[in-house]
């Protein structure tokens, strides 16, 4: 519930229909893509203007209310999940491409604006906007800042954070700030970089200038497929070992193309143990150039058949069942959870294997869909949230996963940010002072914690919380910490 | 023998912390006319030194701050690969860790990135003297605030840094640099023109009335662009764009002098405008250098906030109108607060980068 003062002076604020307190009206905002954590909000605001954001956070703040920043709520961390007695800020109605310059290759965009919409509207200057997450025809490029997101692309074409020259953001306070700007750098410390992948933490993004790329003239893809996943594994080291930096290079697993090829038919060899894809892009010259390389280092990396796409059409049929992999994982089983940790790629054949043998173990199916490139690795628990005891096992195994991950010398999320749900595999990777410096840089922009409390950095007191259970390569990730 | 010399550091960075005694982190010293005047005792990293692990397949180096900035070159490129932004040197002698703190990029940023777009972990002694490790080796990470992009530029004003790991990537196989006659109008332009295409651009400059161009790439690539692009073909061209980015080109003859240089930066398409001096114009427009009175400061300063950017008094034996430009006071808040809690003493290079922080 709202404080009564607090609700008639957003009713003042907004009309009508932008202010929701009915349960039937705020229950679609109860959790983003990560629906197994859910709370339904005090209220949910749909400003239009950059002026009512301001007076709604001054009002909040005022009034000590929590915030909390909502773009599409595609979000896989439960990063948008609303806060009990607090405010979900919806900035979908923030949907204008401000301006679009095709000489200085930058647009201004609101932030509610769909992620690939930058690039349609981009298209008829001959640029595009390059990182694509797989959600982007949903995804808002708010929500892309907010977490960094990344996607396909980004191997050779960079995250969020690479792309992204200024952010326009009202502050808990009700402050207009903008870090970096229309030139390459700013002065001062870099405040954009921070911002980025700050999970609605630090403030309200308004307003964003993204730098734009030009359209490749071509793009191919090399299909491959290995007899085994740790073959494939290794296939993605040696790619790189040659100096080649795919415009995407991507792995999925038989599970995976099995699961896809039932859903749009890409054409893959069902029969292989894992296929890769990978992308050369540029002038007609280097295509030509990094395809015959791609070709011969798969090859030599014992792929047993390696497909090219002829034409446009071909390259994005053989994506196709990449782009579909997480909603026919929905389809093969009643519930999946996508796992995002990032690790060196030496060590990809070592933690497939192991995924293979806890998969056994649970008895719960996997399937592995992800930036191989990266090391970004996508492991989709197959699970049954109605059959009893099926969800805690699958984030019990989910942790060992991430748990192995940060044991390889890797993180325990590449792009889908901490949110809820990381928060523990947070507290293992970092010490106590790292997470007292994000608490401390958390307040130094937000002192009273209204701005989505409860996510992305955990108290001390819950990594003690976690610790109690968490033992990480036989030592306490928090020994000073007092135990309960 | 390292773990000792970072625990030296926790104890000295302690000792000033409990003096309130200001330390002056210093590398080799080739970057310390950059940003306000040093102050304190001095604080020689240079003791820490040495790469801790370089796998070229993982395309990750990773060496303590007091690495010569050559020698980590060295080793990329005897494994083929290189660091993208093109750190500039200037003098023989700089550190890995001077390289992060100035956060200072060469030709290539505008097409391959920046030195933060590179850096993807670092280990720093805060002001309280605390160890601290944020991000890490790997490509992609976005647990917790990015605390190593935040370091990077900060000018050790928010913590020293011990080490870092930096993204690097392979050499490109062809190089090529063309040169047309063009006035500065006109090369702005072409240059803008030119990063709207699909080509494999890595460098420009316009200096004198010409514009050069390099290309890196595949060299059919390379060979293609160049045919396209027509101009003359400048046969030593890496040699003037090491020159360009250590300012040894003859261009910055007066500010190796001592005169007074301006660092321009602003949106790439800002017009040429006549602001009493000889430009040289790199990074595709995005940056512009001049040599100008100090007196200068606001003119300089107002035309280039009014083109989206800013402007930095990048090396002047006199730098009284403030290095950098000034911060709008909601910024300058946050600058204060984020100083406070990295460096609540305030004894981490204090004063180095007033105007743009702390
Ligand atoms: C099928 C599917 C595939 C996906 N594939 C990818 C992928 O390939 N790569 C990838 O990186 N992610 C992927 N995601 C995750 C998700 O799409 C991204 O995290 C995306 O960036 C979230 O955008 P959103 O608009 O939905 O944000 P939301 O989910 O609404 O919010 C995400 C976070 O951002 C904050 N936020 C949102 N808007 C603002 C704002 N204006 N100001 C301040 N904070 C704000 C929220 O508070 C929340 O913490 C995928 C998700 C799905 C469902």
């Amino acid at each position: 519930m709202l404080p009564a003062t607090v609700h008639a002076q957003l009713a003042a604020l907004l009309p009508r229909e932008a202010l929701l307190t009915a349960t039937e009206d705020t229950r679609p905002y109860e959790c983003d893509g990560l629906t197994l954590f859910r709370e339904t909000p005090a209220a949910v605001v749909l400003p239009d203007t950059e002026q009512q954001v301001v007076a709604i956070l001054k009002l909040c703040h005022a009034a000590r209310v929590p915030v909390v920043a909502r773009g599409a709520g595609t979000g896989l961390s439960g990063g948008a999940m609303p806060h009990r007695d607090g405010v979900v800020l919806s900035l979908a109605k923030f949907r204008r491409i401000v301006a679009i310059d095709p000489l200085a290759r930058t647009a201004v965009v609101q932030p509610g604006v769909r992620n690939l919409a930058i690039s349609e509207a981009a298209a008829a200057h001959g640029l595009y906007y390059a990182p694509d997450p797989s959600s982007q025809i949903a995804c808002t490029i708010g929500g892309n800042v907010a977490e960094n997101a990344g996607g396909v692309h980004c191997l050779k074409y960079g995250l969020t954070v690479h792309n992204v020259r200024r952010v326009r953001a009202v502050t808990i306070d009700g402050e207009i700030v903008e870090f970096g700007g229309d030139a390459l750098d700013a002065p001062g410390y870099d405040l954009l970089a921070l911002i980025t992948g700050s999970e609605g933490l630090l403030a309200v993004i308004t307003e964003i200038t993204v730098k734009l790329t030009p359209t490749p003239q071509l793009a191919q893809v090399a299909l491959a497929a290995f007899p085994t996943v740790e073959s494939a594994g290794a296939a993605v080291g040696a790619v790189i070992a040659e100096g080649i930096i795919p415009g995407g290079l991507e792995m999925m697993d038989q599970a995976a193309t099995r699961a896809v090829e039932q859903f749009v038919h890409a054409d893959y060899p069902l029969d292989a143990a894992a296929i890769l894809l990978v992308e050369a892009d540029g002038t007609p010259e280097e295509v030509a150039a990094e395809m015959a390389e791609v070709r011969r280092v798969l090859a030599a990396s014992g792929a047993t058949e390696i497909r090219v796409s002829r034409d446009e059409a071909q390259r994005l049929l053989f994506w196709s069942g990449r782009k579909a992999a997480f909603p026919a994982a929905g389809r093969i089983s009643p519930d999946y959870y996508c796992i995002d940790g990032t690790i060196p790629r030496k060590a990809l054949p070592r933690v497939l294997r192991q995924i293979e043998a806890w998969s056994a173990e649970y008895g719960l199916r996997v399937a592995n869909v992800f930036h191989a490139g990266d090391g970004n690795l996508h492991p989709l628990i197959l699970f049954d949230a109605n059959r009893p005891g099926e969800a805690d096992k699958t984030i019990a195994f989910g942790d060992r996963i991430l748990e192995l991950c940060i044991e390889v010398g890797g993180t325990v999320t590449g792009e889908h940010g901490v949110g809820v749900e990381k928060l523990r595999g947070t507290c293992a990777q970092f010490g106590t002072a790292e997470i007292e410096r994000f608490l401390g840089v958390k307040k130094a922009f937000d002192p009273h914690g209204l701005l989505n409390p409860g996510k992305a950095v955990p108290t001390l007191a819950r990594c003690a919380e976690f610790g109690r259970m968490h033992v990480h390569r036989g030592e306490l990730a928090h020994p000073e910490l007092p135990r309960f | 023998m390292h773990e000792a010399v970072i625990q030296g550091w926790q104890a000295r960075v302690r000792e000033a912390a409990a003096a309130k005694t200001p330390l002056a982190i210093r590398g080799g010293g080739t970057k310390a006319f950059y940003g306000e005047a040093e102050q304190g005792e001095p604080f020689d990293t240079r003791a820490y030194a040495g790469i801790v692990d370089y796998e070229p397949t993982e395309l990750v180096v990773t060496a303590r701050a007091g690495t010569l900035l050559a020698d980590v070159e060295r080793t990329l490129r005897e494994a083929g690969q290189m660091l993208a932004f093109e750190p500039p040197h200037f003098a023989p002698g700089g550190t890995l860790g001077g390289t992060i703190a100035t956060g200072l990029s060469g030709p290539r940023r505008p097409y391959a990135g920046a030195v933060r777009d590179h850096v993807l972990g670092v280990k720093v002694v805060d002001g309280r003297g605390e160890l601290l490790t944020f991000g890490g080796r790997v490509m992609k990470n976005v647990a917790g605030f990015d605390v190593a992009r935040l370091m990077t530029g900060a000018l050790g004003t928010l913590g020293i840094v011990a080490e870092a790991s930096l993204k690097c990537v392979p050499q490109p196989r062809a190089q090529a640099t063309r040169v047309f006659e063009l006035s500065a109008d006109e090369g702005i332009r072409r240059a803008n023109e030119w990063g709207g295409k699909p080509l494999p651009l890595s460098a420009t400059c316009q200096c004198d009335g010409r514009l050069y161009v390099r290309l890196s790439g595949a060299a059919p690539a390379v060979e293609a662009a160049a045919a396209k692009f027509g101009g003359a073909e400048v046969p030593d061209g890496e040699a003037l764009w090491t020159a360009v980015r250590d300012h040894a080109h003859p261009f910055f003859a007066a500010a190796r002098d001592g005169a007074p240089l301006w660092r321009l930066s602003v949106r790439s398409t800002a017009p040429h405008t006549d602001l009493g001096a000889e430009q040289l114009i790199e990074w595709g427009g995005a940056l512009r250098w001049l040599v100008a009175p100090r007196a200068e400061a606001s003119k300089l300063r107002a035309w280039a906030a009014a083109h989206g950017g800013h402007a930095t008094l990048f090396a002047a034996r006199d730098r009284s109108p403030g290095v950098f430009h000034p911060l709008p006071p909601a910024l300058a808040g946050l600058h204060a607060r984020l100083k406070a809690e990295f460096d609540p003493h305030g004894i981490l290079n204090p004063g180095r980068m007033a105007a743009g922080g702390a």
